[in-house]
C-alpha cells in the first residue's frame, strides 16, 4: 500500500519465527539506552580495570621487562596469575555490573507498567515469559560485556602467554569465571526487574536496587551482632556472592556462611524475584 | 467451513467470590459487532478474556474457531487490540512504537517499518510520526493506539471504547476510520462502547451486557427493518377525515385530542403521503415528528429486563 493512498490494506507478507521475537525488546532498549552519555562513559570506565589486568598479566609473563627499566625482579608470589586474580576481577567487575544494573534496570519494566503498555505486548503472539526474558536479556548482554567476556579474554591472554601446560591445569578457572559471573548477572537482573515492576517510579526503583544490597548488608551485620549468629550474612547479598565465587575459584573458606547456604540463599532470592515479576507483569491490573 | 467470528459457550469469569461474567452463550458472525452495556457490565472483561488475559472459570470461547484457552498464540496473531486506557511505550517516536508493535506481531523489521509509516498516514498521524508519543494529545494517542492495533493486518480488530475522551471532530474521524476499515472487507471489528451512537453508526450486530449477563443480542439491520415507524402529528383543522384517509392507507391511527395524532406507519409508506393527504383536506400540519425504534430504545428495553 502506498503511503499517499491512505487506505487500509491487510498485511500479506511473511512472518518471523516466534522463538526470535524476544530479541526485539533488547534491540529497541539498546537503541534507547545508548542515547545516554552517562551510560556510555560509565560503560567505558568499566573496562579500565580489565585493561589494567591485561598489563598485569603481560608483566607477570615478561618479568625481564622490569630489569630493562632498572627495576629488581620481584620475589615470591608477586605478579602471580592464579585464581585469586580472577576472583578479584569478579569482585571489581561485579561491582561495576551492580552499578550498571542500578542505572539501567529500573528503566526496563517500570515505564511499561506506568504507561499501561503491558496489554499492547501481551495481546500479540508474545508471552509474559518472552517479555521477561527479553527485558532480562538487555541486562544479560550488557553485563556480560563487562564481566565474563573480558574475564575470558584475560584468561585467553594468560593462556597464550603462559602456554598449554598452564592452560590445561587452570581451565577450570574459565568455567568458574563464566558460572560465577552468570549467576551474579542473573541475580542482579532479576532483582532489578522485580523491583522496577513493583516500584513504578524509576528513580525510586533505582534507589531500591542500591538499597537492597546496602541495607541488607547493614541489617545482616546488625543481626549477626545482636543475635550472635552468622545467618545475618545471608542478608548481605554481596557477601553471599563472594562466598560462592570463593568456592568456585577454590580460594580458602570465607568467614560466616557456608557455600551451600549461599547457593540456597541465592535460589530463594531468585524465586522471590520471579514470583514478584509474575505477579506484576500481566495485561491487566487487579484492583482489590 | 466458516467459523463464527466469536463463539461463547457458557463463558464465565469470576474474580474472587464475585461473578463478573456468567454463562455467556452466543455466536457472533457479523462484520462489525457492537458490545454495549452500562459501566461495570463486563464488556472490557469479556474482551480481556477473549484475548486470554483473564482466566475462565467456566465454559469456553473461540475466535474464528480457535479455542481461547488452547490456541492463545495463534489467536493473538489474528487479533488487533486497542485498549481503553492510555497505553504506549515511553520515549519512543510514533513510528518506532508502531514498528516495534508490528515486529512483536511477527512482521520482519523492514516490513514493520513500512507498515508503520502506512498506518500512521492512514490514521492521520503522518505529519506527527516522528514525535515522541509522550508529547501527543489524547486524541492523537487514541489514533496511535488504533495504528498499533492494525499494523499487522489483523482479521479481528477489537476496539475498547475507541472514542473515549475525544472531542467531536476527533470522534467523527475515529468513526469514519472504523467504517472505512469495515468497508475494506478484510477485517471484522468488535466495538466495545457505552456510547450508543458509536455502535449505532458502525455496527451490524449488537450484544448488550448487563451485570455480566447477555440481556440482548440482535442484528441491528434486521431490527431496524422489523421495527415499526411512527409519526406524531399536531394538526389544526378537521382531522377525522384525515385520520380516516391514513387508516385507509394502512396506518394505525390514534387521536389524542386537540389535533394530536399518533400513527404507526406500514412498511413502504412514504412520508410525503401525509403532506398530500393534509393538503387535499386543507389541514394545517403544525408538527410532524417521525421516529423509529432506535438502538436507544433497544438498549433501554434490554436494561429493563
Amino acid at each position: 500500500m502506498a503511503v499517499y493512498k491512505r487506505t487500509y490494506a491487510a498485511y500479506q507478507g511473511s512472518f518471523t519465527p516466534a522463538w526470535s521475537r524476544f530479541m526485539i525488546l533488547p534491540r529497541y532498549s539498546f537503541a534507547r539506552l545508548w542515547q545516554s552519555k552517562f551510560l556510555v562513559m560509565f560503560f567505558m570506565a568499566s573496562f579500565f580495570y580489565p585493561l589494567g589486568c591485561v598489563g598485569y598479566i603481560y608483566l607477570s609473563n615478561n618479568l625481564s621487562i622490569l630489569s630493562s627499566f632498572g627495576l629488581p625482579a620481584p620475589a615470591g608470589n608477586f605478579l602471580k596469575v592464579d585464581s585469586s586474580l580472577f576472583l578479584y576481577f569478579c569482585w571489581v567487575q561485579g561491582a561495576f555490573a551492580y552499578l550498571l544494573t542500578a542505572f539501567i534496570g529500573p528503566s526496563l519494566v517500570s515505564p511499561d507498567l506506568v504507561n499501561g503498555a503491558m496489554p499492547l505486548y501481551l495481546c500479540r503472539p508474545f508471552s509474559r515469559a518472552e517479555y521477561i526474558v527479553g527485558k532480562m536479556s538487555v541486562l544479560m548482554f550488557l553485563l556480560s560485556q563487562v564481566t565474563w567476556i573480558p574475564g575470558l579474554i584475560l584468561f585467553a591472554i594468560q593462556a597464550s602467554l603462559a602456554g598449554w601446560e598452564w592452560t590445561m591445569a587452570n581451565a577450570w578457572i574459565a568455567g568458574a569465571l563464566v558460572v560465577g559471573m552468570l549467576v551474579w548477572i542473573i541475580v542482579l537482573s532479576l532483582i532489578a526487574l522485580a523491583l522496577s515492576a513493583w516500584v513504578k517510579w524509576k528513580i525510586a526503583a533505582g534507589g531500591l536496587v542500591l538499597g537492597v544490597f546496602f541495607a541488607g548488608a547493614g541489617f545482616g551485620t546488625a543481626l549477626n551482632n545482636v543475635m550472635r549468629t552468622q545467618y545475618g550474612t545471608l542478608l548481605n547479598l554481596t557477601q553471599v556472592m563472594y562466598t560462592i565465587w570463593s568456592q568456585l575459584f577454590r580460594v580458602g573458606p570465607t568467614d560466616g556462611i557456608s557455600a551451600r547456604s549461599a547457593w540456597i540463599c541465592l535460589g530463594v532470592v531468585c524465586t522471590i524475584c520471579l514470583w514478584m515479576l509474575v505477579k506484576r507483569v500481566r495485561a491487566f491490573e487487579v484492583v482489590k | 467451513m466458516d467459523h463464527p467470528v466469536i463463539e461463547l459457550a457458557g463463558l464465565s469469569v469470576r474474580f474472587g467470590n464475585r461473578d463478573i461474567l456468567q454463562d455467556l452463550r452466543v455466536s457472533l458472525t457479523g462484520r462489525t459487532i457492537g458490545l454495549l452495556g452500562p459501566n461495570g457490565a463486563g464488556k472490557s472483561t469479556l474482551i480481556q478474556t477473549l484475548l486470554g488475559f483473564v482466566p475462565l472459570s467456566g465454559g469456553s470461547a473461540s475466535i474464528f474457531g480457535h479455542d481461547i484457552r488452547q490456541q492463545t498464540r495463534e489467536l493473538r496473531a489474528l487479533v488487533g487490540y486497542m485498549p481503553e486506557n492510555d497505553a504506549f511505550i515511553a520515549n519512543l517516536t510514533a513510528v518506532s512504537f508502531i514498528r516495534m508493535m508490528g515486529e512483536l506481531a511477527g512482521l520482519p523489521p523492514e516490513a514493520a517499518l513500512e507498515r508503520a509509516h502506512e498506518v500512521l498516514f492512514y490514521v492521520g498521524l503522518g505529519e506527527a510520526r516522528y514525535r515522541l508519543l509522550g508529547t501527543y494529545s489524547l486524541g492523537m494517542k487514541q489514533l496511535a493506539k488504533l495504528a498499533q492495533a492494525i499494523v499487522h493486518g489483523p482479521r479481528l480488530l477489537i476496539l475498547d471504547e475507541p472514542t473515549n475522551g475525544l472531542d467531536p471532530p476527533a470522534r467523527i474521524r475515529m468513526i469514519r476510520l472504523i467504517k472505512e476499515m469495515k468497508d475494506t472487507g478484510s477485517m471484522h471489528i468488535v466495538l466495545c462502547s457505552h456510547l450508543l451512537r458509536d455502535v449505532e453508526e458502525t455496527c451490524e450486530e449488537v450484544l448488550i451486557l448487563k451485570k455480566g449477563r447477555i440481556v440482548h443480542y440482535s442484528n441491528l439491520e434486521e431490527e431496524r427493518r422489523a421495527n415499526k415507524r411512527f409519526v406524531e402529528l399536531e394538526t389544526v383543522g378537521e382531522e377525522k377525515d384525515f385520520t380516516g384517509a391514513l387508516t385507509a392507507m394502512g396506518c394505525e391511527c390514534v387521536a389524542a385530542g386537540f389535533g394530536r395524532i399518533k400513527a404507526v406507519l406500514p412498511p413502504d409508506f412514504e412520508l410525503r403521503e401525509i403532506y398530500r393527504l393534509a393538503a387535499a383536506r386543507d389541514l394545517q400540519l403544525r408538527r410532524l415528528n417521525y421516529r423509529r425504534d432506535s438502538l436507544e430504545d433497544i438498549f433501554l428495553k434490554a436494561m429493563e429486563t
